[in-house]
């Protein structure tokens, strides 16, 4: 199986040149149990790159492990090497909130500060020290609730609680307040899995606009999201990586019968 | 654990086809329990509320009282012969008078005064009649005259303190048959005190010196007040409330989000939720052991009963702010830090300002323990005898003073029943300013409470 991932992987593989991140060896322990077993997997720039897989495979883990989220995790231990342009982001010199700032998160559930939409946003360029004056902060506010797509329902209501948004809102806003802080890599963990269809469609159509200036990593239940908006798709079960390539490849022609299984909806 | 046997035995085979009218034996039986457990609760909320109602009425009953106080209102010649016989009115020589000398400028006033209203009652003379007054009383006149050396020579009106059996008659404490067993006394004292209510020169007026007077010795219960007692708990308060708030939030915080999580932080969190739990007196004896043995803090000074209290309260405040931490949800930390907040920034900006309400709370229930916390404040000398008000602080921080409770329980141990008028007073006073630090506590819950 893995044998057969690799030789996948080489088919298709990413242009050196156009690898964002990086996986070698990634593999995770929570304690004593391990939920990542040798991870492969690079991440191409400026396109979208779905990770799928039944619950419980390794799929979020792997996600959380590429801006380091798992280090929150008190018993989470991560061996092998991530890499961000080249740079492993598990050497020790690296400090992690620098690595945040460049690779940005956006959760599972809607999770927006209880503060108003404009501090939701405009809390990230504020404590990077982004900019100098009140003007270029609601510059920075306004275009990055434009590029969510969500300005135009906020504009006159800035001042109000973002948790008194709806769920779509609310995750549009996330991700607003993920690109404020001008990521390079944007990750996001089932981000639609809160919304309904309609929020669904719009997320997924920011999701494709946003692929233009920044490289982002989706987790998804959801076969035909990952058919829609990814280009590069990895499958993962029991915490390996099953299989990797092109999405349209990987959906009309899988190489291993669990993906043909899965993407078809025959178990998981 | 009924629900349970209830499947077992749906799943062993219901009897089909029964209509929904009829009540199967145990379902009854289930309404029943039900039934039974709800009569209780609802009867240990009764016998609570009664308890509760007949400690109030008790307390009220007997303490009501004391916010009111009988005076004898009439004017006093200052007699520049007697209080100032240099005639130069010098400071020095005015603090020279004591309390001996103006006795008789009282007695003489009195004499004077009923002699005018033409009250006489037979069996008092002047000396008996005198005794109506307080003994405070020329301390009270004697006051008046330094802050007031320009008045010598003239009539002033003053408002003097009845003494505590007079007080007690309009009380119902002390009756005609009781005063004639009562060497301080007597039966023709009460009448001559009703002819002189009578005249209008003895009223009862509200009792504003019992929250400013200081305590006042055994024999007159009329003039002891709880102006030191508030002033020690209130810089007690302020000391807990500077040190408790800070150390306890900081260690919290620590172990919340910093710790890592190995055996040491364990042990260490079993010692704070059994050391919320230590009885009280076993902080007193640690207090007097190092506060005054080993550090050598003064006895009786609201430094040491502050650092004391604090101790006591640190762990409320610690097991409520990790509550409070903890109540916050995870993903508001995971989004600060997934746009790349640092751990402090995530913490500082987002969750404490979440788990605020939660640590006022359980900050304000702290204190209130803390305000009505007696046991540790005897072992550190509180119970002390204090007349003078501690100074202003931070200097008035080591100042003898006392404390409400210990207030409440030193009256109670004096002799004269006027006294324990008062330390019911003291208890309506402490209560109040519980019921006052409880509601704000719970205002501020309600009001900043968020939800998401």
């Amino acid at each position: 199986m893995t044998e057969a991932a690799t030789e996948m992987a080489v088919d298709t593989a990413i242009k050196e040149s156009a690898i964002k991140m990086r996986g070698t060896d990634v593999s995770v322990f929570y304690g004593e149990k391990q939920a990542l077993f040798d991870v492969n997997l690079d991440v191409a720039r400026n396109s979208v790159t779905a990770l799928i897989g039944p619950s419980g495979c390794g799929k979020s883990t792997f996600l959380r492990c590429l801006n380091r989220m798992n280090d929150t995790i008190d018993i989470c231990r991560v061996t092998g090497e991530i890499t961000l342009e080249g740079e492993n982001i598990y050497d020790p010199k690296i400090d992690v909130v620098e690595l945040r700032a460049r690779v940005g998160m956006v959760f599972q559930k809607p999770n927006p500060f209880p503060k108003s939409i404009y501090e939701n946003v405009a809390y990230g360029p504020r404590i990077h020290g982004l900019t100098n004056s009140r003007a270029e902060l609601d510059e920075i506010v306004e275009s990055s609730l434009r590029k969510a797509a969500i300005w135009e329902e906020v504009k006159d209501r800035l001042h109000e609680p973002g948790t008194g948004l709806s769920g779509g809102q609310q995750q549009r806003l996330c991700i607003a307040r993920a690109i404020a802080v001008s990521p390079e890599v944007i990750l996001m963990d089932e981000p639609c899995s809160a919304l309904d269809p309609i929020a669904t469609a719009k997320v997924e159509e920011l999701i494709d606009e946003l692929r233009g200036n920044f490289t982002i990593v989706i987790v998804t239940h959801s076969m035909q999201q990952a058919a829609r908006v990814s280009q590069r798709t990895a499958m993962f079960h029991l915490g390996k990586l099953v299989e990797e390539g092109v999405t349209d490849k990987m959906f009309t022609n899988p190489e291993t019968k669990l993906t043909q299984d899965y993407i078809t909806g025959r178990f998981g | 654990m009924t629900d349970t046997s209830a499947d077992t035995v749906a799943a062993a085979g219901r009897p089909k086809a029964r209509s929904l009218y009829q009540v199967s034996a145990r379902t009854r039986k289930r309404h029943a329990s039900e039934t039974r457990f709800r009569m209780m609760g609802l009867a240990a909320v009764i016998f609570s509320i009664i308890a509760l109602l007949g400690l109030m009425t008790s307390i009220l009953s007997n303490g009501l009282s004391s916010f009111k106080q009988t005076y004898v209102t009439m004017e006093v010649f200052l007699d520049p012969a007697k209080l100032d016989k240099k005639g130069n009115r010098s400071p020095e020589d005015l603090a020279k008078i004591t309390t001996f000398t103006i006795q008789p400028l009282i007695q003489t006033a009195l004499a004077e005064t009923m002699e005018a209203r033409g009250i006489a009652v037979e069996g008092v003379n002047a000396k008996t009649a005198v005794e109506l007054i307080s003994k405070e009383a020329p301390a009270q006149l004697r006051h008046f005259v330094l802050a007031n050396p320009e008045l010598i020579g003239q009539s002033v009106r003053f408002e003097l303190l009845a003494s505590g059996r007079i007080d007690g008659y309009y009380k119902g404490r002390v009756t005609m048959e009781s005063a004639a067993l009562d060497r301080n006394i007597s039966p023709e004292q009460l009448t001559l005190a009703d002819e002189l209510k009578a005249a209008g020169l003895l009223e009862s007026r509200f009792n504003w010196s019992f929250f400013t007077a200081p305590d006042a010795s055994d024999t007159r219960p009329e003039a002891a007040g709880l102006g030191v007692a508030i002033l020690g708990s209130a810089y007690m308060m302020l000391i807990v409330l500077a040190l408790a708030l800070p150390i306890g939030v900081a260690a919290s915080i620590y172990l919340e989000e910093f710790a890592p999580q190995n055996r040491w932080t364990d042990l260490i969190e079993v010692n704070i939720a059994n050391l919320a739990a230590v009885p009280s007196i076993v902080f007193g004896i640690l207090g007097l052991a190092i506060f005054i043995n080993f550090v050598g803090l003064p006895q009786s000074a609201p430094i040491v009963g502050g650092l004391v209290l604090t101790l006591m309260t640190l762990p409320t405040i610690i097991i409520a702010t990790r509550a409070a931490l903890k109540a916050v949800p995870p993903s508001i930390k995971d989004a600060a830090l997934g746009i790349g907040a640092s751990k402090m920034q995530a913490i500082f900006h987002h969750v404490l300002p979440l788990a605020a309400p939660g640590i006022l709370t359980g900050t304000i229930i702290g204190l209130a323990q803390a305000l009505g916390e007696t046991a540790p404040l005897l072992l550190i000398g509180m119970v002390a005898f204090v007349r003078e008000y501690p100074g202003a602080p931070p200097e008035g921080f080591f100042d003898p003073a006392s404390a409400l409770p210990v207030q409440v329980y030193n009256w109670t141990q004096r002799g004269d029943p006027a006294f324990f008028e008062r330390a019911s007073g003291a208890i309506i006073v402490l209560l109040v300013f519980l019921v006052i630090m409880n509601t704000v506590a719970i205002l501020l819950r309600r009001r900043f409470e968020r939800r998401w």
